[in-house]
């Protein structure tokens, strides 16, 4: 079907490119649901405002970018505060509420949101801050033939993968990772054992709260850095994460890919789709909507078949 | 969220020259409700808006029409049931003469009503539904903006005076996203090589990016408004396109916005009413006090709330002080006779301006900032589309 005239005024070669952004878009959802999955997989609190996290890496990076104009300087810099962070939001907030449901949870990070998008128009204004991409980054690669493809969105791949990796090989290979999966399945044993889990989750909660800065700050020159753009994004990252089987480190770069992919190919052909069988008006209208539905659709669909996700993960 | 100002007579004290009227009921004061979205991303509208009708106070000692005010202002979160809920009691509560401000035309449909049938005077500072340019035209309600099509009816008929022979049309998938195109379309009248209607809040635009270039337009129109905005430039920029394809819209970039988007909207063009380059001794001085009050440039939503205030002083100047000879009130302000920062306007007999609209572009100032340039007229003295449907006598 797929010949040069392209199937429904598609040619096959913007397929294959829409293919390649929907990859690159679930590579950047990973990145920001990668400190969710951890957060709630491992210490089995519902953080909602992780997307609140991502929204101050974005702004920190543009703070430390107009300060030094580097952007791995921003990085270097954005790492430590990022944890501070964390690490505060977990002893003031976190720590009260393990023991409690999860709707407590919910009401607590919830509250934080308002909390943060507030604060950053005390601190910032509500003008969107500044950030562009700078020259070394700003360059195409022409991947395929007649279509230029950003260099920063292939760091952004890069990033993802590296970040995919490195967690995967804390988690499996390091002492670090084996006590968080302990602390994980029985968290009084590991205790008992001598080991302080309050620390351990107090850095585990820091660490996620450094990959949804490092998100907010690979997200930021492609993205308006303003109070609120974390909620968005959240949403997909819990789509991601339910998909994938809450705490998989490896189910949620899989359902990453997989939302990714869908979600682009899905609203860039629906369109299109939907003028063979209504007209032009009405396809207009309804393809988009239909297209922003289908991520969810999809995780019914997968959610009927496996209520645990792809990867249900080996904890409590 | 009460935020309730008394300007008080002090405040005259300090003007040299004192107000020529003396109102007969001295007692008296106008009362003015200010609503609008003020919170989130999307507030920045409101707060320029808010500033403008600030400062125009300021510029008239504090006194509307040589009266004391009492100024309150009110938070309508962008939603139009609590929109509602303010009209109500800025009319019940406060027993407002003039309401003053809107952000939405969501917002604005929701509320007019209230304030046409309780005679209460609503002067919108931003949104212009097509709606009460029309039918619903009525001598209490004034419009300080524009009506909704009048900025892309602007752009539509540069592009087609500029000779670009095909276009990509990108809006958002709701009715003012509609509406933009229409608009768009009845001056543009040229063959268009697609359309997107993307999803409100949209930020990876990647996939549109490589619909556009795939289809080789020679430009894009966009109805791109706040952050999805300035998103879609970043991403524009990075991708390469800005070579190969021109990039025009409405609503996108202004002063509001232009420090966010950066050197990513130069070389764009966009439409409005405003020549913030004019000359004028209006316009400069509404400039500079204004840099000099807030510490950043004003945006074409301050020149709406300035106006908006300007207008209300205009209204109550030509009662002489009666705030219930609505005759009187609505014949003043129908003259427009402010001294507005965009210039002259006169008005429709909708309430709707009939007014200039200009070509901006960005450009690289010499250390390589963004810098907006006014690019001359595009329409002179222009008239809504709507305005035959209104039946108000004047």
């Amino acid at each position: 079907m797929l010949g040069t005239h392209g199937v429904l005024g598609m040619t096959l070669l913007l397929l294959i490119e829409q293919f390649l952004n929907g990859m690159q878009f679930g590579v950047f959802l990973f990145l920001i649901s990668a400190g969710l999955t951890l957060v709630l997989g491992i210490m089995n609190v519902v953080n909602l405002a992780h997307g609140s996290l991502y929204m101050l890496g974005a702004y920190f990076a543009s703070t430390f970018f107009g300060l030094t104009g580097s952007l791995i300087v921003s990085l270097v810099l954005m790492i430590p505060v990022m944890l501070l962070v964390g690490i505060l939001i977990e002893l003031v907030v976190l720590r009260t509420l393990y023991e409690r449901d999860h709707m407590d949870q919910v009401l607590a990070t919830f509250g934080l949101i308002l909390f943060f998008n507030e604060l950053v128009r005390i601190i910032w204004g509500v003008e969107a801050q500044p950030l562009t991409l700078p020259m070394w980054l700003s360059g195409n690669v022409e991947i395929l033939p007649d279509a230029p493809y950003p260099v920063y969105r292939l760091v952004i791949i890069g990033v993802g993968m590296a970040v995919a990796a490195g967690l995967f090989w804390m988690i499996t290979k390091t002492r670090m990772g084996m006590l968080i999966r302990a602390g994980a399945s029985n968290r009084p044993m590991v205790g008992a054992l001598g080991i302080n889990i309050r620390f351990l989750y107090t850095m585990v909660f820091g660490l996620g709260a450094v990959f949804a800065g490092l998100a907010g700050l690979m997200a930021a020159p492609l993205q308006s850095v303003e109070s609120g753009i974390g909620e968005d994004m959240l949403i997909f990252a819990f789509v991601v994460i339910v998909i994938g089987g809450i705490g998989s480190i490896r189910g949620a770069l899989v359902a990453s890919l997989i939302i990714g992919i869908f979600e682009t190919v899905g609203r860039s052909i629906l369109p299109v789709l939907m003028l063979e069988i209504v007209d032009s008006e009405a396809a207009q209208t309804a393809g988009p909507a239909l297209a922003s539905m289908l991520v969810y659709i999809l995780m019914a669909v997968i959610l009927f078949f496996k209520p645990q996700g792809l990867f249900p993960a080996r904890t409590g | 969220m009460k935020n309730q100002v008394l300007i008080a007579a002090a405040a005259a004290a300090a003007i040299v020259t004192a107000p020529a009227i003396t109102a007969p009921v001295a007692a008296e004061s106008v009362k003015v409700g200010y609503m609008q979205g003020f919170a989130g991303g999307r507030g920045i509208f409101g707060r320029y808006g808010f500033e403008g009708f600030e400062l125009a106070l300021d510029h008239l000692g504090g006194k509307f029409g040589g009266m004391d005010v009492e100024l309150t202002k009110k938070d309508t979160q962008h939603k139009p049931d609590v929109g509602r809920s303010v009209m109500n009691e800025f009319i019940k509560k406060e027993r407002v003469n003039f309401v003053a401000g809107i952000t939405w035309s969501n917002v604005l449909a929701a509320v007019w009503k209230q304030a046409a049938r309780s005679k209460t005077y609503l002067i919108s500072a931003n949104a212009g539904w097509s709606g009460m340019a029309g039918k619903n035209c009525n001598p209490y309600y004034f419009q300080a903006s524009w009506n909704n099509d009048m900025i892309p009816e602007a752009m539509g008929k540069l592009m087609k005076k500029e000779g670009i022979k095909d276009v990509f049309e990108l809006s958002a998938n709701y009715q003012a996203g509609k509406d933009m195109l229409s608009g768009f379309n009845r001056q543009y009248q040229a063959p268009t090589k697609g359309k997107i209607l993307y999803k409100l809040g949209n930020n990876d635009w990647q996939a549109e990016i490589s619909q556009i270039r795939a289809t080789k337009p020679s430009a894009i129109f966009g109805f791109l408004p706040g952050g999805m905005g300035v998103s879609f430039m970043k991403q524009y920029k990075a991708a390469g396109l800005d070579k190969t394809v021109k990039l025009y819209t409405v609503y996108t970039v202004d002063y509001g916005t232009i420090r966010a988007h950066g050197t990513n909207a130069i070389g764009s063009y966009h439409t409005t009413f405003w020549n913030s380059d004019a000359k004028t001794a209006t316009n400069q001085k509404f400039i500079k006090d204004y840099i000099k009050k807030y510490g950043k440039h004003p945006s074409m939503f301050s020149v709406q709330g300035y106006d908006a205030a300007l207008l209300i002083d205009l209204g109550v100047k030509g009662s002489k002080g009666n705030l219930k000879d609505h005759k009187a009130i609505t014949t003043a302000m129908r003259t427009a006779d402010i001294k507005s920062p965009r210039g002259k306007f006169t008005y429709n007999v909708n309430h709707s301006p009939i007014q200039n609209y200009y070509k901006r572009e960005v450009i690289a100032d010499a250390d390589g900032k963004p810098k907006i340039v006014v690019r001359g007229m595009v329409a002179e003295m222009a008239k809504d589309s709507h305005y035959k449907k209104c039946k108000m006598a004047w």
